[in-house]
């Protein structure tokens, strides 16, 4: 029998880790994750893991930790948000090339500047080439979800790349909510155990890791990491089946919600497709084919499986809660309108970037875009492709 | 039974040839002489920050380490190995490893003194059971000399020339071994290439078997960047140490320790005269800059006697 219990999304992902029990945690303050490594804290106090607690003096050191433990052979851990990630920019991308499967809670946040502590998703947007793994979740019990799910999709012998499990600075990670946990040796059942092939502390055959690598093999390396994110896409699936026969609850690369006979439909990302679901709901109501793509998985890029998903909408409207200055669009938008390029019959794609900062995301908002892409249905005209939304002269 | 290079040296090298350091540098030098100072029995595992001696010593698929060695960037050495040592801590503790390992950090100045300053700090307040060893050859070699807070003052680097409006570096080099110190570790020292290296592989030695954070600095000498003959590495050396340029000390759990104090200190121009970086500093009319050099390093010795007293 599960666990019912109510917990905000920070406490959640906390008890997944203190369920996994993992070698190494690089602990850094930084609103709004803070209450992981603090929860964790107290489980270390407490007795309950054996983990290695590591308060380092930025997050910088705190991924350099990560990557020192992971390619010793232990598991490491982390969780950050917003600077917290960008500071350890340039260490993401040598986790991914080392092909250290750490698990990174990333609970997104605005990056600066100027200085907001909110919801948004420009963080992790911004890493998003740095060769992680990426699930998003809607709800503190996917963020749970999703993080009991990591480990075994990023140490698969075929992935062997870090993990990012991302979910909405205190929309979530603070919002407090009903949540299905497991019993603890379930938990620790379906992560497995850490079984490196090679690592630093190996009794038979030390190891070198991150080599100086020059113009002869710098290339076949970034293709060994391309094709990784590749065989990630099956792990991804195969682990979710695993997940839902010892839960029930289904994942995939995302959710298409009423989307069998939907002629306009939003993309989105997080917990915003709670709102969206409600507004596909009020508007199916009223007799209107719409429905919704709720992405799971942003890295890898389930490129035709989406573009499976939206082949028979007349019009979609891509929804990015981050910017990307591209002046042409979001990162969601981008890979999204890419996919469909493939198509032979495509829908007519809009971009909304929304939700910076925190800024609110409404029915009324998500009803205004289905109004959008009913005029783009009826007149055949797109219009302008790049918008914003919620902004207050709007 | 006592030191002997004899012996020491007979010792299964722990970082092999190959490597493509330039002749005469001090790094591969002070890696040899402090992975001497192990145990043969024990392991080890370098972490090495982003330099000279990680782009020579480890360029895929050939490494010249004999021990596991990690290298992730220029400015967390230090912190990449305390995930290492924690690892090793909680995987020992699980009884999934049984080996002894000692954890080893390589770092030239401008990864320890510079950018890698916090991330050192970090660490040594930790507590981690790892030695830092800056190899200090007082400048980024590297990406082609250019000046550390490392550097001392005056020298001629590449981003501080000296000019009509300029007299090399502005600053005086920055004292870490005492910011070491001042983090309460049970061992800091500093050392350089002297005699038969009895200095330093003692220093090595008890840094590698003292539990806790311990911080070596070595002088390393480049022959590039001081602009002086590879083949006069040891007089170098040798004069650093009898001018009190560099000093050579141990401070063990806070008490500061004399390891050697010359007989007849000798004034710091011979030692600045053999380098060409200071060559400016012998021109007519620049008499002064002498005069600051030596009050500077009068000032740091008389300081350091009255530590050590």
């Amino acid at each position: 029998m599960s666990i019912r219990e109510r917990l905000s999304g920070n406490e959640a992902v906390a008890y997944a880790m203190r369920q996994i029990n993992p070698d190494v945690m690089g602990a850094f303050p930084i609103t709004p994750s803070t209450e992981i490594p603090q929860y964790f804290a107290q489980y270390v106090a407490d007795g309950l893991v054996d983990t290695e607690y590591v308060t380092v003096e930025s997050e910088h050191s705190s991924m350099s930790t990560c990557i020192g433990a992971q390619a010793a052979g232990g598991r490491a851990v982390t969780a950050t948000s917003s600077c917290g990630l960008a500071l350890m920019f340039e260490l993401l991308y040598v986790a991914s090339s080392c092909r250290l499967p750490i698990t990174l809670a990333c609970v997104n946040r605005a990056l600066s500047g100027p200085i907001n502590i909110n919801n948004d998703h420009s963080d992790s947007m911004g890493a998003r080439d740095a060769g992680w793994i990426q699930i998003y979740a809607e709800t503190n019990q996917e963020a749970y979800d999703n993080f009991l799910q990591a480990m075994p999709i990023g140490e698969n012998p075929a992935v062997r790349l870090p993990v990012m499990i991302c979910q909405d600075g205190f929309i979530t990670s603070h919002g407090v909510e009903n949540i299905e946990l497991l019993e603890d040796d379930k938990a620790k059942a379906f992560v497995g155990e850490y079984n490196p092939e090679h690592f630093l502390l190996k009794h038979e055959n030390p190891l070198a890791v991150g080599p100086y690598d020059v113009t002869h093999y710098y290339m076949e390396h970034k293709i060994q990491q391309a094709e990784a994110m590749k065989a990630a896409k099956p792990v991804i699936l195969q682990v979710a089946a695993e997940f839902e026969k010892l839960t029930g609850r289904k994942y995939g690369f995302f959710e298409a919600y009423r989307m069998e006979d939907a002629e306009t439909a939003l993309v989105l990302i997080g917990s915003s497709a709670g709102t969206a679901r409600a507004t596909v709901d009020k508007l199916r109501a009223e007799g209107k084919k719409v429905g919704m793509v709720k992405l799971r998985v942003f890295r890898p890029f389930p490129m035709e499986e989406l573009a499976a998903a939206l082949q028979h909408c007349k019009a979609v409207a891509v929804l990015d809660k981050a910017e990307s200055f591209s002046a042409a669009g979001g990162p969601l938008f981008a890979e999204t309108r890419s996919a469909l390029y493939d198509l032979d019959s495509r829908p007519k794609a809009i971009n909304y970037v929304y939700g910076l900062g925190g800024r609110d995301f409404t029915v009324d908002v998500a009803e205004y875009i289905f109004g959008q892409l009913d005029e783009i249905v009826t007149t055949g005209n797109t219009g302008e492709v790049y918008r914003h939304i919620g902004q207050r002269e709007v | 039974m006592g030191y002997s290079l004899k012996r020491e040296v007979e010792k299964k090298e722990r970082f092999v040839g190959g490597h493509r350091l330039c002749a005469g540098c001090g790094a591969g030098i002070t890696v040899r002489a402090v992975m001497r100072a192990l145990e043969p029995e024990d392991k080890a595992v370098v972490t090495n920050a982003t330099g000279c001696l990680e782009v020579s010593s480890f360029l895929y698929p050939y490494t010249a380490w004999e021990d596991s060695y990690i290298h992730s960037a220029f400015e967390n050495a230090a912190a990449t190995c305390g995930g290492v040592e924690a690892a090793y801590n909680v995987l020992k503790k699980k009884g999934k490893i049984d080996d002894t390992f000692k954890f080893i950090v390589f770092g030239g100045d401008g990864g320890t003194y510079d950018i890698g300053f916090q991330s050192l700090s970090g660490a040594m307040e930790r507590g981690h059971d790892m030695v830092y060893v800056c190899y200090d050859n007082e400048a980024y070699m590297n990406t082609g000399i250019q000046r550390s807070s490392s550097t001392p003052r005056f020298a001629d680097a590449t981003t501080s020339p000296t000019g009509k409006a300029s007299n090399g570096k502005r600053q005086n080099k920055k004292d870490l071994s005492s910011i070491m110190v001042a983090h309460g570790i049970p061992y800091v020292a500093q050392s350089t290439f002297i005699g038969n290296f009895r200095d330093l592989h003692e220093k090595a030695h008890r840094a590698i078997y003292t539990h806790g954070p311990a911080f070596l600095n070595v002088m390393s000498p480049c022959p590039r960047g001081w602009r002086y003959p590879a083949e006069d590495m040891a007089e170098i050396c040798r004069l650093a140490v009898e001018t009190c340029v560099w000093p050579l000390y141990e401070v063990v759990e806070g008490e500061y320790r004399l390891s050697y104090e010359p007989k007849d200190k000798l004034p710091v121009d011979v030692f600045l005269a053999k380098q060409g970086r200071f060559k400016h500093m012998f021109a007519k009319g620049n008499e002064w800059m002498l005069e600051l050099a030596q009050n500077y390093v009068d000032k740091k010795w008389k300081e350091l006697l009255a530590k050590c007293n």
